[in-house]
């Protein structure tokens, strides 16, 4: 029996409900048209509420939904009904703060897409497969952005000169 | 850029091959230029994640081109590099081409590049790798750095679906990670040890044991193992004195974390048998919750509440206060749960507070909500049947404002369901129906709706009142529900003799409609009701062809009318066979794999009744025997993966019952001739053998059916147990040549026994009303027994024991058992035995 605290999927809309990324951890959505299906009812169902100071919560389909929206971007994570809720929020709390601390401050779409290598990251060092890698944005954002170094000497700087470091390096490369 | 891309995805195939191009551009160049290459491959990971998927060919030559990247010493560029083979799954020969570079990163001198090589590796590796690289995994387990310590960890919980015996051999280094000072070590390594212990109960209970005194570092770990608590008590099954490892959960109750203090209190309300005085320290840190700020833990303690107001209703009401003010809460979902939790709990002397409550709250929330609303209202006015007044005022209320079809439909069954089981409802509600069908835009409901009228209406003390609804409906509607009000006109006139007069004139207005359907019932009704406008009685045989129910399952129905074949005589309604296939449920969420292969039992021939009845008709002993009345499922005679797999179908005619032997020789040396089965009928006295008829060759992997044929006496359900021998001789099969040899050996094999018990002889038969065929049947069929099954688990349990035992349909939804009470549970079963039409009320007691 799976007693391990386990994500569905996590998923990062924009304002008009568009997927800006989205990992899905589980067989549940087996095609893209399904995850797309599921993608616009968690949307459409959160879309009206205020879930800008706290954590909010809902149901859809069987399956927990906790969402957090930061200026134009919506924050989701699903769990199985059985999940602890307040596991998952700490989750997502994680995610929406480790993301703040990568995007300096600026986490609107704009920002995002251009740093979406960090999401990614971001992403992949907060669940693997489904089970909960780490839950607090420091050690998240850490891990993210010691990659962004060029490199080996630089992991012993604090992350947060690897971080500007790592701004200059794009900034230059993408000016090209 | 990547803002370009994203305004238009049609520009995802041009971009594609720009990419490739590009991509090999790249790769020419004498140095790569490791920001450029993670910007195409951000690129590349942005398109898969849009929804693009690469073909076979384009994935392979991402792959090659990545792989070369290995080259560059970049920090960054080789996370990206990681991530891309995550996405590309490549298959077995092309994993290993990244091999040896990931074995070289799994031993580099940075953690990154350690703790990420190990989860791509894992992730694509197969178990030929997986045993080359089981070292370096078992010393990442216990690795200084806690990144790759989890990170193999992890990775174990994975491998452990697919080579669990591998990830076993690693027990003492997990054991050790589980002593470790890094928060998250210890809950990965927990639970990977819980996943390779957990079939052994006594390893999980002692690891529970040790980690309950221990040290437990993070709040994860304390959840966890909260979790693998309970799931010790549930197996330890004490029934005297204390529950162990209880007084754990309640000191969790204390901890510092939300997550930990909610999960101690979930699983606290969740132990089997919880009595109110284990449930109180739970139940008061939930109520505090539902006060919280955050709606996460309103949210999961409601939630729980509601759960726990299922079976104790009582333990709850301590909340109620808290929870009334939930009901204006901002998040719907949390005011919803509130109000049915109030509604299960709430007493009669409450109950129109509540109402007032809801009706003001009812039209701020959605249609989804109000539906679950609705069905408390429905349980809560069943409980409280005096109040039905006040509650069937409010649903036709609601009934008369805004709403979609389901809404609408959960209200209209909701006011059925009251007035079928409250008697003292019966007029308002109808009346209230009737005011609801002057208005209402969905066809469906206002049919189903006009339907019920009729078998109700004329059952009141004055059938009249409804009339002018009814007739109203002819006038003013569409076709449908105008041919549905015809057809209830009818019933009123059917049943109520003093009605006939004025029915009859309706009636005839009705013959002018502009509707086919409309026309035809109105002349069926007027030409069969009796009399011509007079009051007289219709005939009985009358009534049940205008009224009464079919039998008969659609599916079969349309079966027959499918192979019916136009000629002189006409289409017989009663040859449709009247047995109901049960339906297999279908799982929403079905994972695990199907076993295949050698376990699988010897198929028939396609077991539907059409099938045996041709294969049992082309048989020409058999041909004699009449109808075929029934065919029991195929029984297993033999155990799986023996040589010869057998099972048996047993058919029951009139006066004879044939046995079909299914056979598969499972040796592919051996080929079976004159295969046919001894049957001893010593301890089944009532029957004679007849015939058999064995199958001529029986070579490997091929089905073949033997028969053996019994007549039995007419009239009496015989029951009787028989053993079975099957006899053959067989012939050497040179497997090379696949030639048999000339001679063989006579030689037999032992089958398991046979029962033929008195559920063979009930036929299960669907009825649509159970109610109105039990009455019809009178009482000298009536028989009443009772029997004993033995201790069983719980009432579901109990419920589908008595359905296998006896071979019967349960209808009117009985199938599952909902309610955990511990009262006679009534179930009804219906069937047609062999001898005479009966049916049989079950009352289960606990």
């Amino acid at each position: 029996m799976e007693l391990c605290p386990c994500v569905k999927n996590i998923l990062l809309l924009d304002f008009e409900g568009k997927r800006v990324a989205a990992k899905y951890f589980c067989d549940d959505w087996p095609t893209n048209g399904a995850k797309e299906a599921f993608e616009k009812a968690v949307f459409n169902k959160t879309q009206k509420t205020n879930a800008r100071s706290e954590v909010e919560v809902t149901m859809l389909e069987n399956d927990i939904v906790v969402y957090k929206f930061v200026q134009d971007l919506h924050f989701f994570i699903t769990g199985g009904e059985e999940e602890n809720e307040v596991i998952l929020a700490t989750v997502l709390q994680g995610f929406v703060d480790a993301v703040g601390l990568l995007l300096r401050g600026n986490v609107e779409k704009r920002e995002a897409l251009e740093y979406l290598d960090l999401i990614l990251l971001c992403i992949d060092e907060i669940v693997d497969g489904g089970i909960i890698l780490e839950t607090d944005a420091n050690i998240i954002a850490g891990k993210v952005a010691s990659h962004s170094t060029v490199a080996d000497g630089l992991s012993e700087q604090t992350f947060s000169q690897a971080l500007a470091t790592a701004r200059e390096h794009l900034a230059r490369s993408l000016l090209k | 850029m990547i803002a370009t891309m994203k305004r238009s995805t049609h520009l995802s195939w041009v971009l594609r091959r720009e990419l490739f191009f590009r991509k090999l551009g790249f790769l020419t160049i004498p140095q790569l230029d490791p920001r450029r290459c993670s910007q195409v491959i951000t690129k590349l990971l942005y398109l898969l994640n849009q929804g693009d998927s690469f073909t076979k060919v384009e994935a392979t030559e991402v792959f090659f081109s990545v792989t070369k990247l290995f080259q560059s010493k970049d920090l960054g560029l080789r996370r990206m590099v990681y991530l891309i083979i995550k996405e590309l799954s490549p298959s077995a020969d092309e994993v290993i081409i990244v091999t040896s570079s990931l074995m070289k990163d799994m031993n580099s001198k940075t953690d990154m590049y350690r703790a990420n090589a190990i989860r791509v590796l894992c992730r694509i590796t197969d178990g030929t790798l997986l045993t080359q690289i089981e070292r370096y995994l078992k010393q990442a387990i216990v690795d200084k750095n806690p990144v790759v310590a989890s990170a193999a960890l992890v990775s174990g919980i994975h491998l452990l679906q697919t080579n669990p015996e591998i990830v076993k051999r690693w027990s003492n280094e997990v054991q050790e990670a589980v002593q470790s000072r890094a928060a998250l070590v210890q809950f990965h390594a927990l639970a990977l040890l819980q996943q390779i212990r957990q079939n052994d109960r006594l390893a999980v209970s002692k690891l529970v044991t040790s980690l309950t005194r221990g040290t437990v570092r993070s709040p994860l770990a304390q959840c966890l193992l909260i979790r693998y608590t309970s799931q010790v008590i549930r197996e330890s099954n004490t029934q005297t004195g204390d529950r162990p490892f209880y007084d754990f959960l309640e000191s969790c109750l204390r901890h510092k974390a939300e997550m930990v203090i909610f999960e101690a209190a979930r699983a606290i309300t969740e132990l089997s048998g919880v009595t109110s005085r284990e449930l109180t320290p739970a139940i008061t840190v939930l109520q505090l919750f539902l006060s919280s700020s955050k709606p996460v833990l309103r949210f999961a303690a409601v939630r729980t509440l509601n759960k726990v107001a299922m079976t104790h209703p009582m333990a709850v009401t301590n909340c109620n206060i808290d929870m009334e003010s939930l009901i204006s809460d901002q998040n719907r979902s949390i005011a919803t749960l509130a109000i049915t939790t109030l509604l299960k709990t709430g007493n009669e002397s409450s109950v129109d507070r509540l109402m007032k409550q809801i009706t003001n709250f009812m039209s701020d929330i959605a249609d989804e909500f109000k539906i679950v609303v609705v069905e408390a209202i429905r349980s809560l006015c069943l409980k409280f049947p005096l109040k039905y007044r006040s509650l069937m005022n409010f649903l036709s209320n609601i009934l008369r404002e805004e709403g979609g079809f389901e809404y609408k439909k959960a209200i209209v069954d909701s006011i059925v369901i009251l007035i079928r089981d409250i008697p003292e409802a019966k007029e308002s509600g109808l009346l209230h129906l009737c005011e609801f069908i002057e208005d209402c835009e969905f066809t469906y409901l206002s049919t189903q709706i006009l339907h019920f009228l009729g078998i109700e209406g004329p059952k009141t003390t004055d059938p009249s009142k409804y009339i002018r609804y009814i007739y109203n409906r002819v006038h003013l509607e569409n076709a449908t529900v105008r041919a549905a009000a015809v057809s209830t006109l009818a019933k009123f006139g059917a049943m109520v003799d003093a009605l006939k007069p004025r029915i009859f004139v309706l009636l005839r207005r009705c013959i002018f409609d502009s509707d086919d359907e409309v026309r035809d019932r109105a002349t069926l009704y007027l030409n069969t009701l009796g009399g011509d406008g007079e009051v007289v009685e219709t005939d009985k045989d009358v009534k049940i062809f205008l009224f009464g129910d079919l039998d008969i399952p659609l599916v079969n129905l349309e079966t027959s009318l499918k192979n019916y074949e136009p000629s002189e005589e006409s289409f017989d309604i009663d040859s449709v066979p009247k047995e109901v296939k049960s339906q297999p449920l279908v799982e929403k969420k079905a994972p695990g794999k199907k076993p295949a292969g050698l376990g699988a039992p010897p198929a028939g021939p396609p077991s539907t009744v059409d099938a045996y009845e041709r294969l049992l008709s082309s048989i020409p002993e058999f041909s004699n025997f009449g109808k075929l009345f029934k065919s029991s499922s195929p029984v297993e005679l033999t155990e799986a993966e023996t040589e010869y797999a057998v099972n048996v179908v047993k058919h029951i005619f009139d006066r004879h019952v044939v046995f079909q032997y299914n056979c598969i020789n499972t040796i592919p040396e051996q080929l079976l001739e004159n295969v046919s089965v001894i049957v001893d009928a010593s301890e089944a006295e009532d029957f004679a053998e007849v015939t058999s008829k064995p199958v001529r060759s029986l070579p490997y992997d091929t089905p073949g059916q033997t028969f053996v044929a019994f007549e039995k006496p007419d009239g009496i359900t015989a029951v009787g147990k028989f053993s079975n021998t099957l006899r053959f001789i067989v012939k050497e099969v040179d497997p090379s040549t696949g030639e048999a040899e000339e001679d063989g050996v006579e030689d037999e094999y032992q089958l398991e026994d046979l029962e033929v018990v008195a559920a063979d002889y009930m036929m299960k038969v669907g009825v649509s009303n159970f109610r109105n065929a039990w009455e019809s049947m009178g009482e000298d069929f009536e028989r009443v027994d009772e029997y004993g099954l033995g201790p069983r688990e719980s009432l579901a349990e109990a419920v589908s024991a008595v359905i296998n035992l006896l071979g019967m349909q349960p209808c009117e939804g009985n199938r599952g058992c909902r309610s955990q009470f511990k009262v006679t549970h009534v179930s009804t079963l219906w069937c047609i035995p062999r001898q005479c039409e009966g049916s049989c009320t079950v009352a289960v007691w606990n």
